[in-house]
């Protein structure tokens, strides 16, 4: 049945892609951040798959700020009424796009033939078909709440996995104890935000996420709950080294892999720089949830959103690649290398890492129960408007500027502010 | 130019000469710091870095970071190093540091020489506008781009660097001739010689040295600018320090610092050349013209 | 006849003459008029408009600017700038004239010292802003190199403190231009007249008197031009911002320029990002339009 079902699809998207193909050069342009090392490595495999069908990939690769400078880019492209074909994006991007009109292109035509609806979890849908359409193809899936940990410093600190939120805080000050950075972390304000979302599941589950980062619920934002959030992120400030303020991520990791840290709390793309350091997962680092979320994902998911082409043959080329991007082979190819897991929850993970196959697994479950949860840190559970306000007030309390029960009613003013 | 060269009339002490090296010594470590520490970086294997040794000089020295900067690192989704994007930056500071430095040049002769009733406001205009903030240009100037069919193109970054150098080569160029005899060229003119043709035959034979100062000027800004190549350049026009960026800003995956470091220099290796070789020009073209007021 | 011909031809010739430098002139004329000028229109005009991501042209009125004061970033933002620029600003004149100074002593090296002083305005922060952020943090950088040579109780942590961030803007803006500056002061003490400063020593006057009565005051125009050049990079310094502290710790060093880019592009609220930027647009013709009105006014 699934066979005959992905035969009815390919023929479907073949047809429909050799009626248009005739008439004009097939070409993508393709907008995108990915611009170095492994990521923009893995990009290449679909460019090459698509120039197998005969399609020429015009690169455009700007990096900066986690998109923000492609996304200025962006819309210089679109007012000088010449978008990019395919752009890559995150979360509220795309429905702040969407909400532009008639500048996007509809896929619907490709899901349905292929079966999305089916094999892409809800919460992903979410974002690449906001009322009805589809507009943009989801590349994967990054989860945020992760914990990796140096095995060796743990194996001689005599620190088991930590299952609880109270066990994770003894083992960072048994660590801190002995003398070591018992926190990796960078000082900017998203890789708070990371840790934040850890947080707020951490202390009142995927409901109270939910209520006060995506619905935005002014009494969930300002309550004692909040209040208590914030107490657990002053907690981890206690065990992160004087040093932090703008340290990159990747130097945190480092801190990790060269037994000077135990812990960080980051999203998966960290286990790249592990593997890159030659380190393997299980014998020299552990992956796990942040304890106190386990059960709960919270997600990132780049997606390539499709703008509307007047050309005939780029709206037949933007088909072929929106269905190549959905196809199970470029989705392990692209995810292995990624760090990230794919983006349809029907393929086979066996070509993962431990680490790859666990997110897989847990990603599934989080989509069946309804906890798979958008990431604030990374702009897929309100507005950038919104995003950045609490950036503020995290970072100012992070730093020391508020204390607790002040951060959650700063909070709720500047959401409110933002809105 | 000989005045360039004419030593201070001071005379100074053992003690205070002494004092002056120290001083001057001083500031040349300062100023050389941060580029020593690019230099250093560049030249070692990126486990000497992570490891925690960045401001050591290297123990195994390598040119690998340097070949994979210029020639095979990932830049996008081709692994061309920063080699094409060097010739697309020279494609296009060339003809905007001609063209603006020409048409300051005629601007600059004309606001001097063939005045006419309303000309300081004209220039006053044109001065205010090299200090706007160019973030704000970069909405309806992608707009303008995109109406003449010039969007993502080389020729429309040429454009964009001319409009916005045209102030300040205009702004040197006046100066510079306003200090220049105008009876030269009203003789001139009473011979019968014409608009371009004293332009071209008195004018510009004396204008070497605000030519340099100008040319460092626009060469240094174009050649660096980030905010314009990054918002309005396709990817045949895109210039060096957009992909510098692209090699350096990578979010989520592993940096190679080294390598980082070594596009860096080579991506500064032309703008360093210029103030370099023409350095000594610079100091006597500003005192030629610009700081005179 | 012939000679009717002669006239009209040499009457047509003046009068081509006549216009032929309002010809020339035009195309950089009508440029400003359309790329400056009209964009600053129409960022006046975004400033009173709810536009968000592209854009838009419903009429708020002053709504845009109640917000931006409202914001507390903003606020220090501009308390930022003041600090940075007068800072930024007195202390490269400082070093820039000492450096002038001292260098016109026939010093030995000038040619090798010159280039060094003058290079970092070559590059741009996108080149050198991993290296500053290396050597200011105290892990890695000075600080760690100090205690690696046994100065142990050495301290430069101030990139990672709030109250101090701002001022390590300023020490990598001042390594920036400083140089230049220098040269600009350079040029102006090689174009003093020798014989003035050799009748003033005959008369006994020393050498510190030398420089306070007549040198400095003899530099007049390249002190103004080096106040303006300063002032228009310390409103506009961006790339530097970004390239080493990112406005953190927490805010602490935003500027005015990267408010405006990050309301504008990042966050969407490209209204509240134009009305920041009239208001810088406004900063900067108070300190340009005295400055140009002066340059047109003395050359009369």
């Amino acid at each position: 049945m699934r066979v005959y079902k992905e035969m009815k699809a390919s023929v479907a998207v073949a047809a429909l892609v050799l009626t248009a193909a005739t008439a004009n050069a097939q070409e993508v342009e393709v907008l995108h951040w990915w611009t170095a090392g492994g990521e923009a490595s893995a990009l290449n495999v679909l460019k090459e798959n698509l120039q197998a069908q005969g399609i020429t990939w015009r690169d455009m690769p700007v990096a900066g700020g986690g998109g923000e400078a492609a996304m200025t880019a962006l819309r210089a492209r679109v007012t000088a009424g010449d978008a990019p074909t395919a752009v890559q994006m995150l979360g509220f991007d795309i429905l702040d796009w969407a909400e532009q009109g008639e500048v996007l292109a509809d896929l619907n035509e490709v899901a349905e033939a292929e079966n999305w609806d089916e094999v892409i979890p809800e919460a992903l849908q979410r974002f690449s078909k906001p009322d009805g359409k589809w507009i943009a193809a989801p590349v994967n899936v990054h989860s945020t709440n992760w914990v990796w940990a140096n095995k060796s410093v743990l194996d001689e600190l005599g620190i088991e996995q930590p299952g609880t939120w109270d066990e994770f805080i003894a083992a960072l000050q048994k660590v801190q104890d002995s003398g070591k950075v018992a926190l990796a972390h960078g000082g900017q304000p998203w890789q708070e935000a990371t840790i934040f979302d850890s947080a707020v599941l951490a202390t009142g589950g995927a409901e109270f996420y939910q209520k006060s980062m995506i619905d935005l619920d002014p009494e969930a934002l300002g309550g004692e709950e909040m209040v208590q959030v914030f107490d657990k992120m002053a907690q981890l400030r206690g065990f992160v080294d004087d040093n932090f303020s703008g340290r990159d991520w990747n130097l945190a990791s480092a801190m990790v892999i060269n037994n000077e840290a135990a812990f960080q709390i980051m999203g998966d793309w960290a286990k790249g720089e592990f593997l890159n350091a030659g380190k393997v997962p299980g014998q020299d680092f552990l992956c796990f949830r942040v304890p106190g979320t386990e059960g709960n994902v919270t997600f990132n998911a780049d997606q390539f959103v499709m703008f509307a082409q007047t050309d005939e043959g780029k709206q037949a080329a933007q088909k072929t690649m929106a269905s190549a991007i959905e196809s199970p082979e470029f989705q392990i190819a692209f995810n292995k290398v990624k760090g990230s897991v794919p983006a349809r929850t029907d393929v086979s993970g066996d070509e993962l890492d431990d680490c790859g196959k666990l997110g897989m697994q847990q990603l599934a479950e989080a989509a069946e129960a309804g906890t798979l949860l958008g990431s604030m840190g990374h702009g897929h559970a309100n507005p950038a408007a919104v995003k950045n306000a609490m950036y503020d007030v995290i970072t100012a309390h992070f730093n020391g500027e508020y204390d607790s029960a002040t951060a959650a009613e700063e909070l709720v003013n500047a959401v409110e502010a933002a809105q | 130019m000989s005045v360039a060269t004419q030593d201070s009339a001071v005379r100074t002490g053992r003690i205070t000469r002494t004092f002056i090296y120290v001083f001057l010594i001083f500031f040349a470590l300062f100023y050389l710091l941060p580029f020593f520490v690019m230099v250093i970086n560049s030249l070692k294997p990126l486990g000497e870095i992570t490891g925690g040794n960045m401001m050591a000089l290297p123990q195994d020295w390598t040119i690998q970071p340097w070949l994979s900067a210029w020639s095979t690192a990932q830049i996008g989704v081709e692994a061309t190093g920063l080699k094409p994007y060097f010739i697309n930056s020279i494609l296009m500071v060339v003809p905007a540091v001609a063209i603006s430095t020409m048409l300051g040049a005629l601007n600059g002769y004309i606001l001097t020489k063939w005045t006419f009733p309303g000309h300081k406001i004209l220039f006053g205009l044109m001065l205010f506008s090299c200090f706007i903030p160019f973030q704000i240009v970069l909405i309806p100037m992608a707009r303008v781009l995109g109406e003449l069919g010039l969007s993502g193109s080389t020729t429309g970054l040429i454009l964009v660097h001319v409009v916005y150098g045209v102030g300040f080569s205009t702004l040197y160029f006046r100066n510079y001739y306003a200090a220049f005899p105008t009876e030269l060229v009203r003789a001139a003119m009473m011979d019968g010689a014409g608009f371009f043709r004293i332009f071209w035959r008195i004018m510009l034979p004396v204008s070497g040295p605000i030519a340099v100062v100008c040319i460092i000027w626009q060469f240094t800004n174009i050649w660096n600018d980030f905010l314009f190549g990054a918002s309005f350049a396709g990817l045949n026009a895109m210039p060096i320090t957009v992909a510098l960026n692209n090699l350096v800003q990578s979010s989520t995956g592993v940096k190679e610092y080294n390598v980082h470091f070594a596009g860096a220099i080579l991506a500064a290796l032309p703008t360093l050349l210029v103030y370099i070789v023409a350095g000594r020009y610079f100091v006597r073209g500003l005192m030629a013209g610009s700081v005179k007021g | 006849m012939a000679v009717g011909q002669t006239r009209t031809e040499r009457d047509w010739r003046m009068r081509l003459q006549d216009w032929l430098p309002k010809l020339v002139l035009s195309p950089s004329v009508a440029m400003t008029l359309l790329f400056v000028y009209g964009f600053i229109i129409f960022t006046i005009y975004l400033s009173f408009t709810g536009s968000k991501m592209l854009p838009s042209y419903d009429w708020v009125g002053f709504d845009n600017y109640r917000r931006l004061f409202g914001l507390s970033a903003w606020t220090t933002a501009l308390i930022n700038l003041a600090i940075f620029a007068s800072l930024y600003v007195t202390i490269c004149i400082a070093i820039g004239l000492s450096l002038a100074i001292f260098l016109d002593q026939k010093i030995r090296g000038e040619g090798m010292l010159r280039p060094i002083y003058l290079y970092p305005m070559a590059l741009s922060f996108i080149v050198t802003g991993t290296a500053w952020k290396w050597l200011l943090d105290p892990g890695i950088g000075i600080e760690h190199t100090m205690h690696l040579w046994g100065w142990e109780t050495f301290r430069f942590d101030w990139i990672k403190n709030r109250d101090y961030a701002i001022y390590t803007l300023v020490l990598a803006a001042v390594w920036q231009s400083s140089g230049f500056v220098m040269a600009m002061f350079l040029a102006g003490l090689r174009g003093i007249d020798n014989e003035i400063l050799k009748a003033a020593q005959i008369d006994g006057a020393s050498n510190w008197n030398l420089y306070r009565r007549i040198v400095i005051p003899l530099l007049r125009p390249a002190f103004l031009s080096a106040f303006v050049i300063l002032a228009h990079l310390a409103i506009k310094s961006y790339d530097l911002v970004i390239a080493l502290t990112g406005g953190g710790p927490g805010r602490a060093t935003e500027l005015p320029a990267t408010f405006m880019y990050s309301y504008t592009f990042t966050r969407n609220q490209m209204a509240v990002g134009a009305s920041s930027a009239v208001i810088m647009l406004m900063g900067i013709a108070a300190i340009m339009v005295p400055y140009i009105y002066a340059e047109l006014k003395e050359k009369n």
